[in-house]
Protein backbone atom coordinates (compact mmCIF):
# COMPACT_ATOMS: atom_id res chain seq x y z
CA UNK A 1 0.00 0.00 0.00
CA UNK A 2 2.68 2.40 1.03
CA UNK A 3 4.78 1.35 -1.92
CA UNK A 4 1.98 2.17 -4.30
CA UNK A 5 1.54 5.60 -2.86
CA UNK A 6 5.18 6.46 -3.31
CA UNK A 7 5.00 5.19 -6.85
CA UNK A 8 2.07 7.41 -7.63
CA UNK A 9 3.86 10.30 -6.02
CA UNK A 10 6.88 9.65 -8.18
CA UNK A 11 4.77 9.62 -11.32
CA UNK A 12 3.05 12.80 -10.24
CA UNK A 13 6.36 14.47 -9.65
CA UNK A 14 7.52 13.54 -13.11
CA UNK A 15 4.36 14.91 -14.61
CA UNK A 16 4.76 18.11 -12.69
CA UNK A 17 8.27 18.61 -13.95
CA UNK A 18 7.03 18.35 -17.53
CA UNK A 19 3.61 19.81 -16.95
CA UNK A 20 4.26 22.48 -19.55
CA UNK A 21 3.98 19.97 -22.31
CA UNK A 22 2.00 16.87 -23.03
CA UNK A 23 3.34 13.83 -24.77
CA UNK A 24 2.66 13.85 -28.50
CA UNK A 25 4.75 10.99 -29.80
CA UNK A 26 5.67 8.03 -27.66
CA UNK A 27 8.34 5.74 -29.00
CA UNK A 28 8.81 2.51 -27.12
CA UNK A 29 11.62 0.03 -27.67
CA UNK A 30 11.92 0.68 -31.39
CA UNK A 31 14.23 -1.51 -33.43
CA UNK A 32 14.72 -1.15 -37.16
CA UNK A 33 16.49 -3.42 -39.63
CA UNK A 34 17.56 -2.74 -43.19
CA UNK A 35 17.51 -6.36 -44.28
CA UNK A 36 20.05 -8.04 -42.00
CA UNK A 37 21.59 -4.81 -40.81
CA UNK A 38 20.15 -3.28 -37.65
CA UNK A 39 20.04 0.51 -37.75
CA UNK A 40 18.07 1.37 -34.60
CA UNK A 41 18.43 -0.30 -31.21
CA UNK A 42 15.77 -0.11 -28.50
CA UNK A 43 14.96 3.53 -29.08
CA UNK A 44 12.49 4.97 -26.57
CA UNK A 45 11.56 8.64 -26.65
CA UNK A 46 8.77 10.77 -25.28
CA UNK A 47 8.32 13.70 -27.67
CA UNK A 48 6.32 16.58 -26.27
CA UNK A 49 3.53 18.48 -27.93
CA UNK A 50 4.34 21.91 -29.35
CA UNK A 51 8.01 21.69 -28.62
CA UNK A 52 11.01 21.47 -30.86
CA UNK A 53 12.90 18.23 -30.39
CA UNK A 54 16.36 18.08 -31.92
CA UNK A 55 18.07 14.86 -32.95
CA UNK A 56 21.85 15.09 -33.00
CA UNK A 57 24.65 12.61 -33.48
CA UNK A 58 27.45 11.67 -35.84
CA UNK A 59 26.81 10.73 -39.46
CA UNK A 60 25.24 7.31 -39.96
CA UNK A 61 23.98 6.99 -36.38
CA UNK A 62 20.36 6.58 -37.50
CA UNK A 63 18.84 10.04 -37.07
CA UNK A 64 17.22 10.10 -40.50
CA UNK A 65 16.17 6.52 -40.15
CA UNK A 66 14.46 7.27 -36.86
CA UNK A 67 12.80 10.40 -38.22
CA UNK A 68 11.43 8.46 -41.16
CA UNK A 69 9.84 5.86 -38.91
CA UNK A 70 7.58 8.62 -37.57
CA UNK A 71 5.77 9.10 -40.89
CA UNK A 72 6.59 5.62 -42.18
CA UNK A 73 8.67 6.82 -45.12
CA UNK A 74 10.89 3.79 -44.49
CA UNK A 75 8.03 1.65 -45.77
CA UNK A 76 9.16 2.65 -49.27
CA UNK A 77 12.46 0.84 -48.87
CA UNK A 78 12.55 -2.87 -49.65
CA UNK A 79 13.39 -5.16 -46.78
CA UNK A 80 12.86 -2.77 -43.86
CA UNK A 81 11.57 -4.38 -40.67
CA UNK A 82 10.40 -2.48 -37.62
CA UNK A 83 9.63 -3.75 -34.16
CA UNK A 84 8.48 -1.89 -31.10
CA UNK A 85 5.83 0.72 -30.70
CA UNK A 86 5.19 4.27 -31.86
CA UNK A 87 2.05 6.07 -30.82
CA UNK A 88 0.99 9.55 -31.84
CA UNK A 89 -1.84 10.96 -29.74
CA UNK A 90 -2.17 7.51 -28.26
CA UNK A 91 -2.69 5.86 -31.64
CA UNK A 92 -0.32 3.13 -32.76
CA UNK A 93 0.87 4.34 -36.15
CA UNK A 94 1.98 0.90 -37.26
CA UNK A 95 -1.33 -0.73 -36.32
CA UNK A 96 -3.21 0.29 -39.44
CA UNK A 97 -1.91 0.58 -42.95
CA UNK A 98 -3.43 3.99 -43.53
CA UNK A 99 -0.11 5.73 -44.23
CA UNK A 100 -1.96 8.44 -46.14
CA UNK A 101 -3.80 9.58 -43.02
CA UNK A 102 -0.59 9.37 -41.00
CA UNK A 103 1.36 11.45 -43.50
CA UNK A 104 -1.25 14.19 -43.67
CA UNK A 105 -0.94 14.45 -39.91
CA UNK A 106 2.85 14.13 -39.83
CA UNK A 107 4.46 16.34 -42.48
CA UNK A 108 8.07 16.23 -43.55
CA UNK A 109 10.64 18.72 -44.84
CA UNK A 110 13.69 17.23 -46.51
CA UNK A 111 17.35 18.12 -46.49
CA UNK A 112 17.27 19.46 -50.02
CA UNK A 113 14.29 21.31 -51.37
CA UNK A 114 12.23 18.92 -53.42
CA UNK A 115 9.69 21.30 -54.87
CA UNK A 116 7.92 19.96 -57.93
CA UNK A 117 8.55 21.49 -61.36
CA UNK A 118 5.36 23.55 -61.10
CA UNK A 119 4.45 27.09 -60.10
CA UNK A 120 4.82 28.25 -56.50
CA UNK A 121 1.05 28.27 -56.14
CA UNK A 122 0.63 24.77 -57.52
CA UNK A 123 3.34 23.43 -55.24
CA UNK A 124 1.62 24.73 -52.13
CA UNK A 125 -1.86 23.80 -53.36
CA UNK A 126 -0.73 20.33 -54.45
CA UNK A 127 -1.42 18.49 -51.19
CA UNK A 128 -4.84 20.07 -50.51
CA UNK A 129 -5.88 19.52 -54.13
CA UNK A 130 -4.97 15.87 -53.89
CA UNK A 131 -7.21 15.72 -50.81
CA UNK A 132 -10.05 16.83 -53.07
CA UNK A 133 -10.18 20.55 -52.33
CA UNK A 134 -11.19 22.13 -55.62
CA UNK A 135 -12.73 25.45 -54.57
CA UNK A 136 -10.57 28.23 -55.94
CA UNK A 137 -11.26 30.65 -53.07
CA UNK A 138 -10.50 28.06 -50.44
CA UNK A 139 -7.26 27.15 -52.18
CA UNK A 140 -6.25 30.79 -52.59
CA UNK A 141 -6.77 31.43 -48.92
CA UNK A 142 -4.96 28.26 -47.92
CA UNK A 143 -1.97 29.05 -50.13
CA UNK A 144 -1.68 32.57 -48.74
CA UNK A 145 -2.06 31.38 -45.17
CA UNK A 146 0.59 28.69 -45.67
CA UNK A 147 3.03 31.04 -47.35
CA UNK A 148 2.54 33.56 -44.55
CA UNK A 149 3.00 30.75 -42.06
CA UNK A 150 6.32 29.98 -43.70
CA UNK A 151 7.31 33.67 -43.64
CA UNK A 152 7.74 33.86 -47.38
CA UNK A 153 4.48 35.43 -48.55
CA UNK A 154 5.91 38.90 -49.04
CA UNK A 155 8.79 37.59 -51.12
CA UNK A 156 6.67 35.59 -53.54
CA UNK A 157 3.19 37.07 -53.53
CA UNK A 158 3.74 38.75 -56.90
CA UNK A 159 5.08 35.68 -58.62
CA UNK A 160 2.86 32.87 -57.43
CA UNK A 161 2.34 31.62 -60.97
CA UNK A 162 6.01 31.39 -61.85
CA UNK A 163 8.07 28.23 -61.51
CA UNK A 164 9.06 27.41 -57.97
CA UNK A 165 12.41 26.16 -59.21
CA UNK A 166 13.47 29.72 -60.04
CA UNK A 167 13.68 30.68 -56.36
CA UNK A 168 16.81 30.71 -54.25
CA UNK A 169 17.64 27.65 -52.14
CA UNK A 170 16.50 29.29 -48.92
CA UNK A 171 13.25 30.48 -50.47
CA UNK A 172 12.63 27.04 -51.90
CA UNK A 173 13.12 25.46 -48.51
CA UNK A 174 10.58 27.83 -46.96
CA UNK A 175 8.14 27.01 -49.78
CA UNK A 176 8.68 23.36 -48.86
CA UNK A 177 7.69 24.28 -45.32
CA UNK A 178 4.65 26.15 -46.66
CA UNK A 179 3.71 23.10 -48.71
CA UNK A 180 3.87 21.00 -45.57
CA UNK A 181 1.90 23.51 -43.49
CA UNK A 182 -0.84 23.60 -46.14
CA UNK A 183 -1.80 20.07 -45.12
CA UNK A 184 -2.47 21.35 -41.58
CA UNK A 185 -0.35 18.68 -39.93
CA UNK A 186 0.15 18.29 -36.17
CA UNK A 187 3.73 17.20 -36.40
CA UNK A 188 6.45 18.41 -38.75
CA UNK A 189 9.59 16.37 -39.28
CA UNK A 190 12.65 18.14 -40.63
CA UNK A 191 15.77 16.35 -41.80
CA UNK A 192 18.68 18.81 -41.80
CA UNK A 193 16.49 21.49 -43.39
CA UNK A 194 19.21 24.14 -43.39
CA UNK A 195 22.29 22.13 -44.25
CA UNK A 196 22.20 23.33 -47.87
CA UNK A 197 21.52 26.97 -46.99
CA UNK A 198 23.65 30.06 -46.48
CA UNK A 199 23.82 31.59 -42.97
CA UNK A 200 21.16 34.24 -43.61
CA UNK A 201 18.65 31.79 -45.07
CA UNK A 202 19.47 29.45 -42.21
CA UNK A 203 18.66 32.16 -39.71
CA UNK A 204 15.34 32.84 -41.40
CA UNK A 205 14.37 29.19 -41.30
CA UNK A 206 15.41 28.98 -37.64
CA UNK A 207 13.27 31.99 -36.76
CA UNK A 208 10.43 30.38 -38.63
CA UNK A 209 10.81 27.14 -36.69
CA UNK A 210 10.75 29.03 -33.41
CA UNK A 211 7.51 30.74 -34.45
CA UNK A 212 5.94 27.55 -35.72
CA UNK A 213 6.44 25.86 -32.40
CA UNK A 214 3.25 27.36 -31.02
CA UNK A 215 1.19 25.45 -33.59
CA UNK A 216 3.18 22.34 -34.35
CA UNK A 217 5.21 19.63 -32.74
CA UNK A 218 8.56 19.74 -34.52
CA UNK A 219 11.23 17.09 -34.69
CA UNK A 220 14.41 18.25 -36.38
CA UNK A 221 17.62 16.49 -37.32
CA UNK A 222 20.64 18.77 -37.31
CA UNK A 223 24.39 18.55 -37.49
CA UNK A 224 24.69 22.08 -36.27
CA UNK A 225 25.14 22.13 -32.49
CA UNK A 226 24.45 25.85 -32.20
CA UNK A 227 21.27 25.37 -34.12
CA UNK A 228 20.10 22.61 -31.82
CA UNK A 229 20.96 24.76 -28.82
CA UNK A 230 19.23 27.82 -30.27
CA UNK A 231 15.94 26.39 -31.39
CA UNK A 232 15.16 23.18 -29.56
CA UNK A 233 13.52 22.46 -26.22
CA UNK A 234 14.64 18.85 -26.01
CA UNK A 235 17.61 17.13 -27.55
CA UNK A 236 18.23 13.46 -28.20
CA UNK A 237 21.79 12.34 -28.79
CA UNK A 238 22.03 9.31 -31.08
CA UNK A 239 25.08 7.10 -31.38
CA UNK A 240 25.31 3.91 -33.45
CA UNK A 241 21.54 3.56 -33.61
CA UNK A 242 20.96 4.06 -29.90
CA UNK A 243 19.72 7.02 -27.93
CA UNK A 244 22.55 7.77 -25.55
CA UNK A 245 20.86 10.65 -23.81
CA UNK A 246 17.60 12.52 -24.08
CA UNK A 247 16.88 15.57 -22.00
CA UNK A 248 16.12 19.27 -21.99
CA UNK A 249 18.37 20.97 -24.49
CA UNK A 250 20.08 23.17 -21.91
CA UNK A 251 20.88 20.08 -19.85
CA UNK A 252 22.35 18.26 -22.86
CA UNK A 253 24.52 21.24 -23.71
CA UNK A 254 25.57 22.26 -20.22
CA UNK A 255 25.49 19.29 -17.88
CA UNK A 256 25.07 16.06 -19.84
CA UNK A 257 25.06 12.92 -17.78
CA UNK A 258 26.84 10.71 -20.28
CA UNK A 259 30.52 11.25 -21.06
CA UNK A 260 29.90 10.45 -24.76
CA UNK A 261 27.28 13.18 -25.00
CA UNK A 262 29.64 15.66 -23.45
CA UNK A 263 32.40 14.66 -25.85
CA UNK A 264 30.09 15.07 -28.81
CA UNK A 265 28.52 18.41 -27.94
CA UNK A 266 31.87 19.90 -27.04
CA UNK A 267 33.25 18.73 -30.37
CA UNK A 268 35.72 16.22 -29.02
CA UNK A 269 34.50 13.63 -31.48
CA UNK A 270 31.95 13.12 -34.23
CA UNK B 1 74.41 14.34 -63.58
CA UNK B 2 71.11 15.53 -62.21
CA UNK B 3 70.65 18.08 -65.01
CA UNK B 4 71.48 15.45 -67.59
CA UNK B 5 68.79 13.29 -66.14
CA UNK B 6 66.22 16.09 -66.10
CA UNK B 7 66.95 16.88 -69.73
CA UNK B 8 66.33 13.32 -70.75
CA UNK B 9 62.99 13.32 -69.00
CA UNK B 10 62.06 16.62 -70.62
CA UNK B 11 62.95 15.32 -74.05
CA UNK B 12 60.99 12.19 -73.48
CA UNK B 13 57.95 14.19 -72.39
CA UNK B 14 58.06 16.54 -75.36
CA UNK B 15 58.42 13.58 -77.70
CA UNK B 16 55.45 11.94 -76.00
CA UNK B 17 53.49 15.17 -76.30
CA UNK B 18 54.18 15.43 -80.02
CA UNK B 19 52.85 11.93 -80.50
CA UNK B 20 49.80 12.71 -78.42
CA UNK B 21 49.06 15.79 -80.51
CA UNK B 22 49.40 13.74 -83.66
CA UNK B 23 46.88 11.15 -82.49
CA UNK B 24 44.63 13.88 -81.18
CA UNK B 25 44.54 15.48 -84.62
CA UNK B 26 44.20 12.19 -86.43
CA UNK B 27 41.32 10.96 -84.34
CA UNK B 28 39.42 14.22 -84.64
CA UNK B 29 39.79 13.89 -88.43
CA UNK B 30 38.43 10.35 -88.30
CA UNK B 31 35.46 11.45 -86.23
CA UNK B 32 34.81 14.27 -88.67
CA UNK B 33 34.92 11.89 -91.63
CA UNK B 34 32.41 9.57 -89.99
CA UNK B 35 30.09 12.43 -89.19
CA UNK B 36 30.35 13.72 -92.73
CA UNK B 37 29.59 10.29 -94.13
CA UNK B 38 26.15 10.24 -92.54
CA UNK B 39 25.41 13.83 -93.49
CA UNK B 40 26.44 13.12 -97.08
CA UNK B 41 24.26 10.00 -97.24
CA UNK B 42 21.32 12.02 -95.99
CA UNK B 43 21.89 14.76 -98.55
CA UNK B 44 22.32 12.23 -101.35
CA UNK B 45 19.12 10.39 -100.54
CA UNK B 46 17.06 13.53 -100.05
CA UNK B 47 18.57 15.20 -103.10
CA UNK B 48 17.96 12.18 -105.27
CA UNK B 49 14.36 11.73 -104.15
CA UNK B 50 13.59 15.43 -104.58
CA UNK B 51 15.36 15.61 -107.94
CA UNK B 52 13.43 12.67 -109.32
CA UNK B 53 10.17 13.47 -107.59
CA UNK B 54 10.01 17.15 -108.50
CA UNK B 55 10.67 16.48 -112.18
CA UNK B 56 7.08 15.88 -113.36
CA UNK B 57 5.96 19.15 -111.77
CA UNK B 58 8.90 21.21 -112.95
CA UNK B 59 9.47 19.96 -116.49
CA UNK B 60 6.20 18.12 -117.18
CA UNK B 61 2.79 19.77 -117.01
CA UNK B 62 1.54 17.98 -113.92
CA UNK B 63 0.09 20.04 -111.08
CA UNK B 64 1.39 19.37 -107.63
CA UNK B 65 -1.98 20.21 -106.11
CA UNK B 66 -3.85 17.67 -108.17
CA UNK B 67 -1.13 15.19 -107.27
CA UNK B 68 -1.81 15.77 -103.56
CA UNK B 69 -5.57 16.12 -103.75
CA UNK B 70 -6.34 13.91 -106.72
CA UNK B 71 -8.21 10.80 -105.74
CA UNK B 72 -7.36 8.63 -108.71
CA UNK B 73 -4.14 6.74 -109.15
CA UNK B 74 -4.13 4.99 -112.54
CA UNK B 75 -0.61 5.13 -113.93
CA UNK B 76 -1.62 3.51 -117.22
CA UNK B 77 -4.03 6.40 -117.86
CA UNK B 78 -1.54 8.99 -116.65
CA UNK B 79 -3.62 9.72 -113.53
CA UNK B 80 -1.54 10.33 -110.42
CA UNK B 81 -3.53 11.35 -107.35
CA UNK B 82 -2.35 10.22 -103.94
CA UNK B 83 -5.04 11.69 -101.73
CA UNK B 84 -6.47 8.29 -100.73
CA UNK B 85 -3.00 7.17 -99.69
CA UNK B 86 -2.36 10.28 -97.63
CA UNK B 87 -5.66 9.75 -95.86
CA UNK B 88 -4.88 6.07 -95.38
CA UNK B 89 -1.46 6.86 -93.91
CA UNK B 90 -2.89 9.44 -91.52
CA UNK B 91 -5.77 7.22 -90.42
CA UNK B 92 -3.53 4.22 -89.89
CA UNK B 93 -0.97 6.24 -87.91
CA UNK B 94 -3.55 8.00 -85.78
CA UNK B 95 -5.41 4.76 -85.15
CA UNK B 96 -2.21 3.09 -84.04
CA UNK B 97 -1.57 6.11 -81.81
CA UNK B 98 -4.96 5.80 -80.12
CA UNK B 99 -4.24 2.20 -79.15
CA UNK B 100 -0.45 2.20 -78.86
CA UNK B 101 0.03 5.32 -76.73
CA UNK B 102 -2.18 4.44 -73.76
CA UNK B 103 -1.05 0.81 -73.73
CA UNK B 104 2.60 1.84 -74.13
CA UNK B 105 2.41 4.51 -71.43
CA UNK B 106 0.66 2.32 -68.92
CA UNK B 107 3.21 -0.39 -69.59
CA UNK B 108 6.06 2.08 -69.09
CA UNK B 109 4.53 3.40 -65.86
CA UNK B 110 3.94 -0.12 -64.62
CA UNK B 111 7.52 -1.17 -65.34
CA UNK B 112 9.13 1.95 -63.92
CA UNK B 113 6.95 2.54 -60.88
CA UNK B 114 4.74 -0.33 -59.88
CA UNK B 115 6.14 -3.67 -60.99
CA UNK B 116 8.33 -5.58 -58.54
CA UNK B 117 11.99 -5.40 -59.58
CA UNK B 118 11.99 -9.08 -60.56
CA UNK B 119 9.11 -8.62 -62.98
CA UNK B 120 10.53 -5.43 -64.51
CA UNK B 121 13.88 -7.15 -65.01
CA UNK B 122 12.24 -9.76 -67.22
CA UNK B 123 9.61 -7.69 -69.00
CA UNK B 124 11.73 -4.64 -69.90
CA UNK B 125 14.33 -6.56 -71.95
CA UNK B 126 11.55 -8.61 -73.52
CA UNK B 127 9.92 -5.43 -74.77
CA UNK B 128 13.22 -4.12 -76.05
CA UNK B 129 13.65 -7.37 -77.93
CA UNK B 130 10.27 -6.73 -79.55
CA UNK B 131 11.86 -3.70 -81.22
CA UNK B 132 14.45 -5.90 -82.87
CA UNK B 133 12.04 -8.27 -84.60
CA UNK B 134 12.20 -7.71 -88.39
CA UNK B 135 9.10 -5.88 -89.49
CA UNK B 136 8.17 -8.47 -92.08
CA UNK B 137 7.60 -10.89 -89.23
CA UNK B 138 5.06 -8.51 -87.71
CA UNK B 139 3.36 -8.55 -91.10
CA UNK B 140 3.38 -12.33 -91.20
CA UNK B 141 1.99 -12.44 -87.69
CA UNK B 142 -0.72 -9.97 -88.71
CA UNK B 143 -1.54 -11.95 -91.81
CA UNK B 144 -1.62 -15.29 -90.04
CA UNK B 145 -3.42 -14.27 -86.84
CA UNK B 146 -5.03 -10.83 -86.93
CA UNK B 147 -6.39 -10.90 -90.48
CA UNK B 148 -8.17 -14.27 -90.17
CA UNK B 149 -9.42 -13.27 -86.74
CA UNK B 150 -11.00 -10.09 -88.12
CA UNK B 151 -12.35 -11.97 -91.11
CA UNK B 152 -14.10 -14.49 -88.88
CA UNK B 153 -15.31 -12.16 -86.17
CA UNK B 154 -16.37 -9.13 -88.17
CA UNK B 155 -17.74 -11.16 -91.08
CA UNK B 156 -15.49 -9.46 -93.63
CA UNK B 157 -14.91 -10.73 -97.12
CA UNK B 158 -11.23 -9.93 -96.63
CA UNK B 159 -9.57 -9.37 -93.31
CA UNK B 160 -6.93 -7.07 -94.80
CA UNK B 161 -8.15 -3.70 -93.67
CA UNK B 162 -7.47 -0.40 -91.95
CA UNK B 163 -8.13 -1.96 -88.56
CA UNK B 164 -5.65 -4.77 -89.27
CA UNK B 165 -3.01 -2.17 -90.14
CA UNK B 166 -3.82 -0.19 -87.01
CA UNK B 167 -3.45 -3.24 -84.79
CA UNK B 168 -0.15 -4.31 -86.32
CA UNK B 169 1.26 -0.77 -86.17
CA UNK B 170 0.08 -0.35 -82.58
CA UNK B 171 2.02 -3.46 -81.60
CA UNK B 172 5.04 -2.30 -83.57
CA UNK B 173 5.20 1.11 -81.91
CA UNK B 174 4.91 -0.35 -78.40
CA UNK B 175 8.61 -1.11 -77.86
CA UNK B 176 9.61 2.39 -78.94
CA UNK B 177 7.07 4.07 -76.70
CA UNK B 178 7.58 1.77 -73.72
CA UNK B 179 11.36 1.88 -73.74
CA UNK B 180 11.74 5.63 -74.13
CA UNK B 181 8.90 6.51 -71.77
CA UNK B 182 10.19 4.08 -69.14
CA UNK B 183 13.63 5.68 -69.29
CA UNK B 184 12.08 9.13 -68.95
CA UNK B 185 9.99 8.09 -65.96
CA UNK B 186 12.92 6.42 -64.25
CA UNK B 187 14.93 9.62 -64.67
CA UNK B 188 12.49 11.61 -62.51
CA UNK B 189 14.32 12.37 -59.24
CA UNK B 190 13.31 10.15 -56.34
CA UNK B 191 12.96 13.26 -54.22
CA UNK B 192 9.83 14.33 -56.15
CA UNK B 193 8.21 11.03 -55.30
CA UNK B 194 9.19 11.33 -51.63
CA UNK B 195 7.93 14.91 -51.49
CA UNK B 196 4.55 13.88 -52.78
CA UNK B 197 4.21 10.74 -50.67
CA UNK B 198 5.23 12.67 -47.56
CA UNK B 199 2.25 14.97 -48.18
CA UNK B 200 -0.05 12.01 -47.77
CA UNK B 201 -0.66 11.48 -51.47
CA UNK B 202 -1.22 7.92 -52.65
CA UNK B 203 1.31 6.18 -54.88
CA UNK B 204 -1.00 6.28 -57.90
CA UNK B 205 -1.78 9.95 -57.28
CA UNK B 206 1.94 10.64 -57.03
CA UNK B 207 2.61 8.86 -60.32
CA UNK B 208 -0.01 10.73 -62.29
CA UNK B 209 0.33 14.18 -60.74
CA UNK B 210 4.06 14.43 -60.15
CA UNK B 211 6.11 11.71 -61.82
CA UNK B 212 4.44 11.59 -65.23
CA UNK B 213 4.22 15.40 -65.61
CA UNK B 214 7.89 15.66 -64.66
CA UNK B 215 8.71 13.14 -67.39
CA UNK B 216 6.46 14.89 -69.90
CA UNK B 217 9.03 15.87 -72.50
CA UNK B 218 10.54 12.39 -72.58
CA UNK B 219 7.09 10.85 -72.88
CA UNK B 220 6.20 13.17 -75.75
CA UNK B 221 9.44 12.20 -77.47
CA UNK B 222 8.46 8.55 -77.04
CA UNK B 223 5.11 9.20 -78.67
CA UNK B 224 6.55 11.14 -81.60
CA UNK B 225 9.18 8.48 -82.27
CA UNK B 226 6.49 5.80 -82.11
CA UNK B 227 4.48 7.83 -84.61
CA UNK B 228 7.45 8.06 -86.92
CA UNK B 229 7.87 4.32 -86.76
CA UNK B 230 4.20 3.77 -87.64
CA UNK B 231 4.19 6.31 -90.45
CA UNK B 232 7.30 4.89 -92.12
CA UNK B 233 6.48 1.21 -91.70
CA UNK B 234 6.18 -0.53 -95.05
CA UNK B 235 6.73 -4.27 -95.06
CA UNK B 236 4.33 -5.25 -92.32
CA UNK B 237 1.69 -2.92 -93.71
CA UNK B 238 1.83 -4.36 -97.23
CA UNK B 239 0.88 -7.75 -95.91
CA UNK B 240 -2.20 -6.66 -93.97
CA UNK B 241 -3.45 -3.49 -95.68
CA UNK B 242 -5.23 -5.00 -98.67
CA UNK B 243 -3.83 -2.19 -100.85
CA UNK B 244 -7.09 -0.93 -102.38
CA UNK B 245 -6.93 2.55 -103.87
CA UNK B 246 -9.91 4.05 -102.10
CA UNK B 247 -10.38 6.73 -99.50
CA UNK B 248 -11.19 4.65 -96.43
CA UNK B 249 -14.54 5.44 -94.85
CA UNK B 250 -14.65 2.64 -92.32
CA UNK B 251 -12.23 0.66 -90.21
CA UNK B 252 -12.89 -2.42 -92.27
CA UNK B 253 -11.93 -0.83 -95.60
CA UNK B 254 -8.90 -2.10 -97.41
CA UNK B 255 -6.27 0.65 -97.63
CA UNK B 256 -3.03 1.61 -99.35
CA UNK B 257 -0.78 3.94 -97.33
CA UNK B 258 2.00 6.02 -98.93
CA UNK B 259 4.80 3.63 -98.07
CA UNK B 260 3.19 0.57 -99.59
CA UNK B 261 2.40 2.45 -102.78
CA UNK B 262 6.10 3.06 -103.32
CA UNK B 263 7.14 -0.45 -102.39
CA UNK B 264 4.49 -2.20 -104.47
CA UNK B 265 5.07 -0.36 -107.75
CA UNK B 266 8.71 0.63 -107.68
CA UNK B 267 9.72 -2.73 -109.11
CA UNK B 268 8.12 -2.22 -112.52
CA UNK B 269 7.45 1.52 -112.81
CA UNK B 270 9.19 3.62 -115.46
CA UNK B 271 9.11 7.17 -116.78
CA UNK B 272 6.62 9.54 -115.19
CA UNK B 273 5.15 6.73 -113.12
CA UNK B 274 8.53 6.15 -111.53
CA UNK B 275 8.97 9.84 -110.86
CA UNK B 276 5.54 10.03 -109.28
CA UNK B 277 6.60 7.30 -106.87
CA UNK B 278 9.53 9.49 -105.87
CA UNK B 279 7.08 12.34 -105.44
CA UNK B 280 5.11 10.09 -103.09
CA UNK B 281 8.36 9.68 -101.23
CA UNK B 282 8.69 13.45 -100.93
CA UNK B 283 5.27 13.66 -99.30
CA UNK B 284 6.14 10.87 -96.89
CA UNK B 285 9.46 12.51 -96.11
CA UNK B 286 7.72 15.81 -95.41
CA UNK B 287 5.52 14.14 -92.84
CA UNK B 288 8.55 12.62 -91.15
CA UNK B 289 10.32 15.99 -91.21
CA UNK B 290 7.35 17.64 -89.53
CA UNK B 291 7.37 14.95 -86.84
CA UNK B 292 11.08 15.43 -86.26
CA UNK B 293 10.62 19.15 -86.02
CA UNK B 294 7.92 18.66 -83.42
CA UNK B 295 10.19 16.25 -81.57
CA UNK B 296 13.06 18.73 -81.59
CA UNK B 297 10.80 21.43 -80.19
CA UNK B 298 9.53 19.11 -77.47
CA UNK B 299 12.93 17.93 -76.32
CA UNK B 300 14.36 21.45 -76.44
CA UNK B 301 11.56 22.60 -74.15
CA UNK B 302 12.17 19.73 -71.76
CA UNK B 303 15.86 20.39 -71.47
CA UNK B 304 15.72 23.91 -70.09
N1 LIG C 1 18.15 2.36 -47.51
C1 LIG C 1 19.07 1.85 -46.70
N2 LIG C 1 19.48 0.57 -46.83
C2 LIG C 1 20.41 0.05 -46.02
N3 LIG C 1 21.00 0.72 -45.03
C3 LIG C 1 20.67 2.00 -44.84
C4 LIG C 1 19.69 2.63 -45.67
N4 LIG C 1 19.56 3.92 -45.26
C5 LIG C 1 20.42 4.06 -44.24
N5 LIG C 1 21.09 2.92 -43.98
C6 LIG C 1 22.09 2.71 -42.92
O1 LIG C 1 21.51 2.96 -41.67
C7 LIG C 1 22.40 3.69 -40.83
C8 LIG C 1 21.75 4.96 -40.38
O2 LIG C 1 21.57 5.80 -41.48
P1 LIG C 1 20.88 7.22 -41.38
O3 LIG C 1 20.71 7.73 -42.76
O4 LIG C 1 19.67 7.11 -40.56
O5 LIG C 1 21.99 8.05 -40.61
P2 LIG C 1 21.99 9.58 -40.22
O6 LIG C 1 22.19 9.63 -38.75
O7 LIG C 1 20.81 10.27 -40.76
O8 LIG C 1 23.30 10.09 -40.94
P3 LIG C 1 23.58 11.52 -41.61
O9 LIG C 1 23.87 12.43 -40.49
O10 LIG C 1 24.79 11.27 -42.44
O11 LIG C 1 22.38 11.88 -42.40
C9 LIG C 1 23.66 3.91 -41.64
O12 LIG C 1 24.60 2.96 -41.25
C10 LIG C 1 23.23 3.70 -43.06
O13 LIG C 1 24.28 3.14 -43.81
MG1 LIG D 1 20.49 11.74 -42.32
Amino acid sequence: MVMMVTEVAAVNKQQVSTASAQSKILVDDLNLFYGEKQALFNVSLDIKEKEVTALIGPSGCGKSTFLRTLNRMNDLIDGVRVSGNITIDGEDIYASNDVIKLRTKVGMVFQKSNLFPMSIYDNVAYGPRMQGIKNRKVLDALVEESLRGAAIWDEVKDRLKTSALGLSGGQQQRICIARTIAMKPDVILMDEPTSALDPISTLKVEELITQMKKDYTIVIVTHNMQQAARISDKTAFFLNGEVVEYDDTNVIFSTPKDQRTEDYVTGRFG
Amino acid sequence: MATQHTKEVEQQISKGNARKYFFEKLSSKIFLACALLSVISLLLIVGFVFYKGANPFVTGDYSFLSFIFGSEWVPSEDKFGIFPMIVASIYATMGALVIGVPVGLFTAIFLAEIAPKRVAKIVSPAIQLLAGIPSVLYGVFGLAIIVPFLQDNLGLARGQSLIAVILVLAIMMLPTIVTIAETAIRAVPKSYREGSLALGVSEIGTIFKVVVPAAKSGIMAAIVLGLGRALGETMAVILVAGNSLIIPTSLTDSIRPLTTNIALEMGYAAGTHLEMLFATGIVLFSFILILNFVLARLTAKGGH
